[in-house]
């Protein structure tokens, strides 16, 4: 066998791995990245109440067409920070559960809420009549989860992890359209997890530079190999088309883009090491 | 490849019965699995070409190196994991690159090695997916090999031997793009599914960015306790006019390309073939048989009592009939005089969508020195093949199965050569 003896790693391997990671973190000093993260998710934050205040007063005041047209925008500030903005137990799916993952935790309808529920109403009901307090109930998350976020303590795990979880979110629900079943705007929620991910890419960049550049070069190329992808995909107004306008091939080519990016932005852990 | 496992076992003609119980009393079941030694790949991009040595102490192990790639004249292990890819590479030296980068890693996973990853960081994700952690190298084999169409992607058509290309459309053919062509194969052949599939998985996974999987299919074998060909799932033996693993000549004859850059490699034709259980199973014996030319029970050819008896298929009964049916597989089969190594296995892969019916059949492969052999026989089955009521081909492939690898050269290194 090759490599036989090399007596380094033996020797490495002998230490619990966990205790070596932990040594390992506190000798990198992340601080700037991880407050620049910090910005960003707040601001998304921001941005995240302001439009959902928009679409809310939209909805309250019956106009459809209105609201639809707030709808995705106002959402992909919440996807975009998602690593953040889930991190709160319940906020989530009072925000942005979907019946089926509500009906998979044995709860009924009644306990539907969010933009999820008021898609519903916009693309399936055609009428916000009868909705107005989930609408209310939507605002007033939204506004607790901004108070919540101001006080979330981003760590370099937090980053890492969420970058890879962004993409794992488009493989495992956008890209099969599982995510917005009425109103087919999936590829907004797409496109926001992967501004997402990039941030944090971009946020580490020079880091992930210094300890592999070509790994940086790889990351720059699959990103763009998506945003590409999805850039076809685009409406005249700088929205996207709906999911249901999308081939098999189309979709494919996607998920492949994807998880061609999602192999090497996994390796980002490297800059703990 | 003289000192291999495999050949010391051929020529001794046991059974693979024995074979598997010689192996793990012979080798003291040395655990080699996890033991991390191996580890000479850089923490993520396994792109450190280093040759690897086969293991002479793991346990259930076929030697990579050879004149001959591994999965070709291996004896038929139980399980299959064959996968077609398609290359996302765009040049000659990316390409070359990939299987450079591969040739390290598919020796590791022939010694049943983990493909360890040196790094102790656990925030990243490992070098090796660890499903095969605690498994032996349960002879698994790697048989990797180029299609038609990798060659029209990089622009090396000259390179295309005439033989490598699409196969023609065959009588009762309902291909299924999903099930059809391909770039590359793997076929990884192994004593334990599991196995089998790691060493995909791992493969392609080391090659993200490089190719994608087009389709893939698992398959299995069973062998008797006595030995023997295993049945198919119309219980009828499959295999039987086999060319013997241990005829050299004959494996010139019939499998082994002799010429140019593909000298000491073979054509592999997979086809993914259902089989209409419900059908069969309605049908009575005597017309199942008919069906084969052969008794179920013995494998014995129509007027013959033994599996490997030779048989005229122009011999007639005292009223004139052929004793063997002339609308039977094997005699139509026999008939175009052609001749290949079969080395198929089954499938079962749920139920189909439409109709309600078993997803079963046979993963079809053959490895032949030109895909014509192949040809031939499926166009003398034609239109009369009796068989042809309870089969479906639904996927179809055809690649060139690079030769064996010496210890220092990595695999396809003949073709970029001769770039």
């Amino acid at each position: 066998m090759a490599g036989c003896g090399n007596t380094e790693e033996v020797k490495k391997e002998d230490k619990p791995a966990t205790e070596q990671a932990e040594q390992a973190t506190k000798e990198v000093d992340l601080s700037s990245e991880l407050s620049a993260y910090q910005q960003f998710a707040l601001e998304q934050m921001d941005q995240f109440l302001l439009d959902t205040e928009k679409f809310v007063n939209l909805f309250k005041a019956g106009d459809i067409e209105g609201a639809k047209a707030a709808y995705a925008p106002a959402r992909m500030y919440f996807e975009r920070s998602e690593p953040i903005a889930e991190s709160f137990g319940d906020l989530d799916p009072r925000i942005d559960g979907r019946l089926a993952d509500i009906q998979e935790e044995g709860k009924g309808e009644e306990e539907w809420s969010g933009y999820h529920k008021l898609e519903y109403a916009l693309w399936e009901e055609n009428t916000t009549k009868g909705y107005e307090a989930v609408a209310d109930q939507l605002l007033a998350d939204a506004k607790e989860l901004h108070a919540l976020v101001q006080t979330v303590e981003v760590t370099p795990d937090l980053m890492i992890t969420g970058a890879v979880d962004l993409l794992n979110e488009v493989s495992t629900s956008k890209i099969t359209g599982e995510e917005e079943i009425y109103s087919h705007t999936d590829l907004y929620d797409f496109k926001a997890n992967i501004e997402g991910a990039e941030k944090i890419f971009e946020i580490l960049r020079s880091k992930l530079e210094a300890k592999d550049s070509t790994l940086v070069a790889t990351l720059d190329e699959k990103f763009k190999a998506v945003d590409d992808l999805l850039a076809q995909h685009t409406t005249a107004d700088g929205g996207y088309i709906s999911y249901e306008e999308l081939t098999e091939e189309n979709t494919k080519a996607l998920a492949a883009a994807v998880n061609q990016l999602g192999e090497p932005l996994s390796q980002m852990g490297i800059i703990l090491e | 490849m003289t000192t291999s496992n495999e050949e010391k076992f051929i020529n001794k003609k046991i059974s693979r019965r024995d074979m598997l119980k010689l192996t793990g009393i012979g080798m003291a079941g040395v655990a080699i699995g996890a033991s991390g030694l191996g580890g000479v790949m850089k923490a993520m991009g396994y792109d450190v070409f280093e040759p690897v040595a086969d293991s002479t102490t793991a346990s259930n192990k076929v030697n990579f190196y050879g004149k001959h790639q591994s999965g070709i004249v291996t004896p038929v292990q139980t399980n299959i994991y064959f996968a077609s890819l398609d290359v996302l590479v765009t040049s000659k030296k990316e390409l070359q690159a990939l299987f450079q980068q591969w040739t390290p890693l598919v020796v590791r996973l022939m010694n049943g090695e983990v493909m360890v990853d040196v790094s102790t960081n656990t925030r990243v994700p490992t070098g090796d997916t660890g499903e095969a952690e605690g498994l032996d190298a349960s002879n698994l084999s790697i048989t990797i090999g180029v299609g038609p169409s990798l060659f029209d992607k990089l622009g090396i058509q000259h390179l295309k031997p005439a033989e490598l290309k699409d196969l023609p459309h065959f009588p009762k053919d309902q291909l299924q793009k999903e099930y059809t062509g391909g770039d590359l194969c793997i076929q990884a052949c192994a004593d334990d599914p599991q196995v089998a599939f790691h060493a995909v998985r791992n493969l392609v996974r080391a090659a993200s960015g490089k190719v994608e999987i087009k389709w893939s299919q698992a398959g299995f074998n069973s062998f008797p306790a006595s030995g023997g060909t295993p049945r198919n799932l119309f219980a009828f033996k499959d295999g039987t006019v086999n060319p013997a693993i241990t005829d050299e000549k004959d494996l010139n004859e019939v499998v082994w390309v002799d010429k140019g850059w593909l000298k000491g490699g073979s054509y592999l034709i997979a086809r993914k073939v259902q089989m209409h259980l419900e059908t069969w199973d309605r049908t009575s014996l005597k017309d199942q048989e008919a069906t084969f030319g052969r008794y179920r029970d013995s494998g014995a050819p129509f007027g013959k009592t033994k599996e490997f008896d030779d048989f005229d298929v122009e011999a007639k009964d005292d009223k004139g009939n052929y004793i063997m049916p002339d609308t039977s597989h094997v005699h139509l089969a026999r008939k175009s005089g052609a001749r290949i190594l079969r080395r198929s296995y089954s499938y079962a892969s749920g139920v189909m969508s439409n109709t309600g019916t078993h997803d079963a059949g046979l993963i079809f492969i053959s490895f032949q020195k030109d895909p014509a052999q192949f040809t031939t026989i499926q166009n003398s089955l034609g239109r009369m093949d009796k068989m042809n009521e309870y089969i479906t081909h639904r996927g179809s492939a055809v690649f060139a199965c690079f030769p064996g690898v010496q210890k220092g050269s990595y695999l396809g290194e003949a073709l970029f050569n001769a770039l």
